[in-house]
């Protein structure tokens, strides 16, 4: 029976592994022989089929490989883990590691290629938490949800931790030596058959080495494709300047913003820059008087973030946008902009009307900008409508290209589709990918995944095996961005090294800067070598002094791109393009959590409810009630969509505020290889989206199916039943009368039940006097009193919050089934709720937490004292002496008390138990828990004073919510220190705490949400629409 | 055997005037009640504890996966915290106030009807109470350190929280289960004596004879019995009022719109009268066509149980309609909404289905016709032992699931494990009363005989003013 064992085989792959920690149960099994598999199927006869069965064999043998791990390794495989190389702390501390002690080290990430600079928060070597850099131009402190979650993806358990051939598993010296006989092969034609498919790249350092790849190779070719790319934008651009320009905004200075079809706070490069910069124009501080606003108008098809905070929002087909550009650009005058086709209603006039006159007013302090879904010529007429009102140099800008090449036919869809064609036609015999997953992602018209199974040698490198690594020949697991050296440039220009956190925790996985110099001829380079050298090329002056600097700031000096100058070309508008036909129209989005599939396997995001709908671990075909009442369509009904011919299935959910006679379809779900999380979730809605309806398109047809799919949510009422939650005024109102607010709502205004009553706060006088109660107040003026200020206003509902606290507070998933029940743990909350009519409705996001009330209802109830106040007013939740009665959550009246029904933590996966913050307890079933106001950041603090001998200043505690906030909505400090922040804006005419009639007087004030109403908009609410084209 | 046809009840008439039948004698009311206890097992006995102890197990299984898996396994989410174990836990608790009702006031208010049912009723409270009693402990997160509520020196250096309602229902339900058991034992012991005195098997000799605690019947026992039982009653009493007071201040000490009432305490107290009777009367009229003991507990007993589900009913109908009357009176909007919500939202068919059974059900008690016949009887009891698990339903859920913020509202559905939980208690009651049926005597024969005794006087007494011959003419010749 037994055969002979292949000896140097098996000594080969020992040796290759380098590494005496490998583990391995039996010669057989290293050698993969069949008496292993034998073995195999008697030991797990349950799972033999899956052995056999090729397609989840490789499911199987990552099974084997973590229970390997598990059994062989135990902890030790994820011990003390700092790169070999010197990464330099963000703050000067003592040489090593004080145990105990977060280091933060300065880093970025590159999402869909742009860099986003980032701190990263270490304990003794495991990076646990992500913030972002101050120093950032894109960041400046601030961060999203994706970045937030992106530490998770280097914990996944499902990660790629061994190279495969052929879905074999093999080493990394056999990759190489592969890799380099079909190399060799290659240069006879100078690379004729060598294709290079990645994400956008921005990396100087991976251009430079693949610009000296295509050197040596002169006829391989590099492309360039991400699900989400930017190539409508840089067409738009070069249709209008006739060169490659990138543009970047400075909302900071602008008066009137007209957003068509953008969500410029939310998508796209510059995003968290804009967001922050826009979002300080809406903060209303101070004298009511000369309070003042930035105005925007949103026109959309599918309610975007950046749409919910508009001071006037026009919903439309998505192929009718272009439409109202035009006729804002003809009213403007802008020369060269043809006038509309389609016919218009006066209300849609009246509009345009009022964005026209307020453009005009404040014309050179304004921006019109669009959204990457619409055409290139719709970019076009913005950019002359800018140039013409003279915002160029003003509030827009243009700089060179990020990237590292853009021309038109290499980016993009264009890109993908000739790489295609060259492989179907057998032209490609290597293949390299990464940073990219087109076998998923891909147009539906271009057959990228049958294509490269006629390609030679693929070569796939990625964190994940992924549908793309899943047909490659060769996959090599790839590092995560925190294990690695690298670097990446910004929207605008502005370069950051990536430096690694952790060394990688799989002992294969490579970078693509590896991959690159293996391809230059280096089998034995490391990133760091790659990248120092590359800087060392490029930066002046004492080379280590500079180097060093930069990775210790995050941000190399003086690398933003310089504006240029640009003229615009004539006959740059070819004229209307044509509406689309038929009844229906389709839009396509990138899901908001998970992106364009990328974040599938990431727990958080799945959980994270998308910000408008709420949504968890589903996407869903979103419909406008009324185009849902007229189809005969409810949530949960499982439609099939047709388009082209081709055809997917997807489950409705009525979406107020959505363009009637559009759906959209969130595209990212419905993956087949991503890891256990992403199993089973959501619709595949790409086979839909093809490269003529990238964004959107026509004559879509739509018919039930007769099924149902249950679609989760975590909010299921919108309503505010006309209580005072959300209090809403406009801005004229408010500047006509500085107590607008509290006279609006009036049987809720000030202290409890009445000490308070009629008045306001006289001069010298806290706003917020404490209710009447039969027992002496507790004096808290001899400590810190932690408070918390929001601002409704400058609240867009990005959700960065919600996965920041998730990050920083180990916060468990629970799973679409648990949150079915109502059971999600998110200790911040995003409550949504809308106002007027369900067709156009106006939204409204609250960020609710634990309010940390001073006479706090949870408290008295608990029979064990799980629960209680602290002298410096935080309402704690003792975990250990909670026995699980529920009780506070009952009688808390802002339901922020997360319970754990079931034992939700996940303690056994080693991987996962690294991310947590050892400053936080992990939770185990049976208790209660909720927002500690991030009580392990005070106590840290707290230390840092004393040992000092000083108080905790203002700024020094940021919780976690208030630090991610792009926009600064959120502000947290000592209510004692009368010049503080927060204590300055809880004093502010708006500022009121929430259900304050009940007296639970909380610690936190929120400030309402103030619309920059246009005297010249008939009425708020008008529901706009065109008549279909006649 | 011989003790159980000693009468023929059937053939005496009932006129539902009475809460003794006539013709029965000292004799007669031993053997017959005792008989029970004493004659063998019937199959019908064995059937029916064998059924009880299935829905145990079920009881017994479902406690066990919930202590391995969570309380998760139940319906009950965010926002809605307590569900079926909380709205159960009251349900019980509320069946029990039947038997110290019964035992304790009526004692004091020298109700004589209540001689022959109190026994039956105590029993029931305890079993109750043992129902009731498992969900506190189990509804918490972590069972095994529930007993952090209870104050007793630690390590820990901590107290329970006093000011917690759930701390003041461990001792308002410990100290009642406490009484109950006490009074309920004490009453039982001339009875247990007699059985030893009567019990021809060594075995069920020796087991009476240990737990009559030696009885002999002289004049001082009887004195000190007489005292205990007084004494006792004089315990129960406050505690009838307290239990459930303390229990509806687990609602009323919330903010909760709906739970926030300060009508709560006599209104739950009435609620537990109300549901307890009607357990009563659901569980004796079977028990007293089976065992045969029509003479024992009589039309008029129901008559008068009939009254008490009546009346109580009535203050429980005014609760309702008061709340109501609050919610619009305050002119709070959460208050007001709340009233709404109870009688149109998701759940209004619940309050709707509440006042069919608890308010309109019981009119039919105005008439002595309904008052005096079995199935109304019935009927009247299933829909108030219905009602009132609405009523706390809709007090529980109602008014969690929809409060304040409505961001966080929620809905609730009884998993499972919830219904098999609440169907295994039902096990766990029946297996107790079952057992009881077996073991004691379910009418207190000592306080039967006094009956019989003051019965006899009274007639006497009766006979010799006025002339009551026909009143009881109908039923003389029968008594030969």
């Amino acid at each position: 029976m037994s055969r002979q064992l292949d000896i140097t085989g098996i000594r080969a792959r020992l040796a290759a592994s380098n590494n005496g920690r490998q583990m391995w149960r039996s010669l057989e099994e290293l050698a993969q022989t069949e008496e292993f598999q034998d073995m195999v199927e008697r030991e797990f006869p349950h799972q033999a089929g899956e052995i056999k069965d090729p397609v989840t064999r490789r499911t199987f043998l990552k099974l084997m490989g973590a229970s390997l791990a598990l059994g062989g390794l135990s902890g030790c495989q994820f011990a003390f883990r700092q790169p070999q190389e010197k990464i330099v702390p963000y703050v000067s501390v003592p040489e090593g590691v004080v145990a105990g002690k977060a280091l933060f080290f300065a880093t970025a990430m590159a999402f869909d290629g742009y860099g986003l600079g980032l701190l990263v928060e270490s304990h003794e070597g495991r990076p646990t938490k992500i913030e972002g850099n101050p120093k950032h131009p894109l960041s400046l402190g601030g961060t999203d949800a994706f970045a937030q979650a992106s530490i998770l993806n280097m914990y996944d358990p499902d990660r790629s931790q061994t190279v495969l051939n052929a879905k074999q598993p093999s080493t990394w010296s056999a990759a190489v030596s592969a890799i380099q006989q079909a190399l060799s092969a290659e240069q006879g034609s100078g690379g004729a058959g060598l294709r290079i498919l990645t994400g956008t790249v921005t990396s100087p350092t991976l251009i430079g080495q693949i610009q000296q790849l295509l050197t040596t190779f002169p006829n391989a070719r590099w492309y360039q494709y991400d699900a989400v790319g930017q190539e409508n934008t840089r067409a738009g651009a070069r249709l209008a300047y006739g060169a490659n320009v990138t543009t970047t905004y400075n909302f900071a200075e602008a008066d009137v913003v007209l957003a068509i079809e953008s969500d410029f706070t939310t998508n796209g490069p510059g995003a968290l820059r804009y967001s922050r910069d826009f979002f300080r124009r809406r903060r209303v501080t101070g004298d009511h008087a000369s309070a003042s606003m930035n105005r925007l108008y949103v026109a959309e098809s599918t309610p975007t973030n950046v749409g919910t905070v508009a001071d006037h929002r026009l919903t439309l087909r998505p192929s009718y946008a272009e439409s109202v550009l035009r006729m804002v650009a003809v009213s403007l005058g802008v020369s060269g902009v043809a006038a509309p086709t389609s016919t218009v209603d006066a209300a849609m006039q009246q509009w345009v009307d009022a964005v026209v006159n307020d453009l005009r007013a404040a014309a050179g302090k304004s921006i019109v900008v669009v959204g990457e879904s619409q055409p290139p010529v719709v970019h076009a007429i913005a950019h002359a409508i800018n140039q013409s009102l003279g915002s160029v140099g003003r509030t827009v800008f243009y700089i060179d290209p990020v990237e590292g090449d853009v021309a038109p036919e290499t980016i993009g869809v264009a890109g993908l589709r000739a790489l295609t064609q060259e492989m179907d036609a057998g032209q490609v015999s290597l293949l390299v990918t990464f940073g990219t997953n087109p076998a998923f992602t891909a147009p539906a018209d271009i057959p990228f995944a049958s294509a490269m199974a006629k390609v030679a040698t693929s070569v796939h490198l990625g964190e994940f095996v992924d549908e793309t690594a899943d047909l490659a020949t060769w996959h090599i697991p790839g590092t995560h961005y925190l294990e690695m050296w690298g670097d990446v440039r910004t929207f605008d220009g502005t370069a950051s090294i990536i430096q690694p956190l952790i060394a990688p925790l799989y002992e294969n996985a490579k970078s693509s800067y590896q991959l690159m110099a293996l391809l230059n001829g280096d089998a034995n380079a490391n990133s760091y070598d790659l990248v120092r050298a590359y800087w060392q090329s490029q930066l002046s002056g004492d080379f280590e002094m500079a180097w060093n600097i930069a990775v210790r700031d995050g941000v190399i000096a003086n690398t933003a791109l310089p504006t240029r100058e640009v003229s615009l070309a004539s006959g740059f508008d070819s004229g209307p393009s044509p509406v689309a036909a038929g009844e229906l129209e389709i839009a396509f989005r990138p899901d908001p959590t998970i992106w364009d599939g990328s974040y599938a396997n990431n727990g958080w995001m799945q959980e994270l409810p998308k910000p408008l709908t709420k949504l968890t671990w589903d996407n869903a075909a979103l419909v406008a009630p009324d185009t849902a009442d007229k189809l005969g369509l409810a949530t949960n009904d499982v439609v099939k969509l047709t388009l082209d011919g081709r055809s997917v299935e997807a489950a409705v959910f009525v979406m107020p505020g959505h363009a009637r006679n559009t759906i959209t379809l969130y595209f990212g779900y419905g993956r087949t290889k991503a890891g256990k999380v992403a199993q089973n979730t959501g619709f595949n809605v790409y086979p839909l989206r093809a490269s003529n309806s990238l964004w959107f398109g026509g004559n879509l047809t739509i018919e039930k199916t007769g099924k149902t799919y249950e679609l989760v949510t975590t909010q299921n009422h919108y309503s505010m039943e006309g209580r005072d939650i959300v209090r809403v005024g406009t801005l004229a109102e408010y500047r006509s009368n500085g107590h607008f607010f509290d006279e609006k709502y009036p049987s809720h205004h000030g202290g409890g039940h009445g000490e308070e009553g009629e008045g306001h706060a006289a001069e010298g006088e806290s706003k917020h006097t404490a209710p009447i109660s039969l027992y002496p107040k507790y004096d808290y003026s001899k400590n810190y009193a932690w408070g918390m200020a929001i601002d409704l206003n400058a609240c867009n509902g990005c959700n960065a919050c919600v996965v920041a606290c998730q990050a920083e507070n180990n916060i468990p998933i629970v799973g679409k089934d648990q949150v079915k029940r109502g059971r999600a743990m998110h200790w911040i909350r995003i409550d949504r709720y809308y106002d007027g009519g369900i067709d156009e409705p106006e939204t409204y996001h609250m960020p609710m937490l634990c309010q940390h009330c001073e006479n706090a209802p949870c408290e008295p109830v608990c029979p064990v004292n799980a629960t209680s106040h602290d002298a410096e007013g935080l309402n704690n939740m003792v975990y250990n002496r909670c026995i699980g009665t529920k009780y506070c959550s009952n009688n808390c009246p802002f339901k922020v008390r997360r319970f754990n029904f079931l034992q939700y933590s996940d303690e056994t996966t080693p991987s996962l138990k690294l991310q947590r913050n050892p400053e936080v307890t992990v939770r185990s079933r049976g208790v209660m828990e909720k927002c500690t106001f991030c009580v392990q950041r005070i106590n840290h603090a707290r230390t840092e004073a004393i040992k000092a001998g000083r108080t905790i200043a203002d700024g020094e505690v940021r919780t976690a919510c208030q630090q991610v906030c792009p926009n600064d909505a959120i502000v947290f400090g000592n209510l004692n220190d009368h010049n503080s922040a927060v204590f300055k804006l809880q004093q502010e005419n708006t500022s009121y705490k929430l259900l304050n009639d009940l007296g639970v007087n909380s610690r936190i004030t929120y400030m309402p949400r103030i619309r920059n109403a246009s005297e010249n908009m008939p009425s708020v609410t008008t529901e706009l629409e065109h008549s279909t084209s006649e | 055997m011989q003790y159980a046809q000693t009468t023929d009840t059937k053939a005496i008439h009932d006129d539902g005037e009475t809460i003794l039948l006539p013709g029965e004698t000292h004799t007669s009311i031993s053997s017959s009640i005792g008989g029970i206890v004493l004659s063998p097992t019937a199959v019908g006995w064995g059937v029916a504890i064998g059924i009880s102890v299935l829905f145990l197990l079920a009881l017994i299984y479902s406690i066990t996966y919930l202590i391995a898996a969570g309380v998760g396994i139940w319906g009950i989410n965010q926002p809605v915290g307590w569900g079926a174990d909380i709205i159960n836990f009251v349900w019980w608790i509320g069946i029990g106030h039947a038997g110290t009702l019964i035992s304790a006031i009526l004692l004091l208010l020298r109700q004589q009807w209540r001689t022959s049912i109190n026994r039956f009723a105590e029993a029931m409270t305890i079993f109750a109470v043992c129902c009731a009693g498992i969900y506190p402990v189990l509804h918490t997160g972590r069972p095994w350190v529930a007993y952090w509520i209870l104050p007793y020196p630690n390590t820990l250096g901590m107290w329970p929280q006093f000011q917690s309602p759930l701390a003041w229902d461990v001792f308002a339900i410990s100290t009642y289960a406490t009484v109950s058991v006490l009074f309920w034992l004490t009453g039982l012991i001339p009875d247990f004596a007699l059985l030893r005195d009567k019990a021809q098997n060594q075995i069920a000799r020796l087991f009476y004879g240990i737990i009559s605690l030696g009885w002999r019947g002289s004049a001082k026992h009887w004195h000190r019995y007489e005292l205990a039982s007084l004494l006792l009653a004089g315990l129960s009493t406050p505690l009838v009022v307290s239990v459930h007071s303390i229990v509806s201040l687990d609602f009323a000490a919330g903010i909760l719109p709906g739970w926030h009432v300060t009508v709560f305490p006599p209104y739950f107290v009435a609620g537990a009268v109300f549901a307890g009777f009607a357990m009563v009367v659901l569980l004796m009229l079977p028990i007293r066509k089976i065992y045969h003991l029509e003479a024992y507990i009589t039309v008029k007993h129901f008559d008068l149980m009939a009254k008490v589900i009546l009346a109580t009913g009535m203050i429980v109908l005014y609760g309702y309609i008061l709340e109501l009357f609050y919610a619009w009176y305050s002119g709070n909007i959460y208050e007001t909404f709340f009233a709404w919500n109870r009688m149109f939202g998701p759940y209004g068919w619940s309050f709707w289905a509440l006042i069919l059974c608890n308010g309109v059900a019981p009119q039919l008690f105005w008439s002595k016709r309904m008052r005096q016949s079995v199935p109304a009887l019935i009927f009247v009891s299933v829909m108030v032992s219905i009602g009132m698990w609405l009523e706390r339903f809709v007090i529980i859920v109602g008014s969690l699931y929809r409060d304040f913020l409505p961001s966080s509202w929620g809905y609730y559905t009884p998993s499972f494990w919830d219904w098999l939980m609440y169907i295994g208690t039902f096990g766990l009651f029946f297996t107790g009363m079952f057992l009881f049926i077996r073991l004691a005597p379910m009418i207190a024969v000592s306080e039967m005989h006094a009956l019989l005794h003051q019965k006899k006087e009274e007639e006497h007494i009766l006979s010799g003013e006025h002339d009551h011959a026909e009143s009881h003419g109908q039923s003389h010749p029968q008594t030969a």
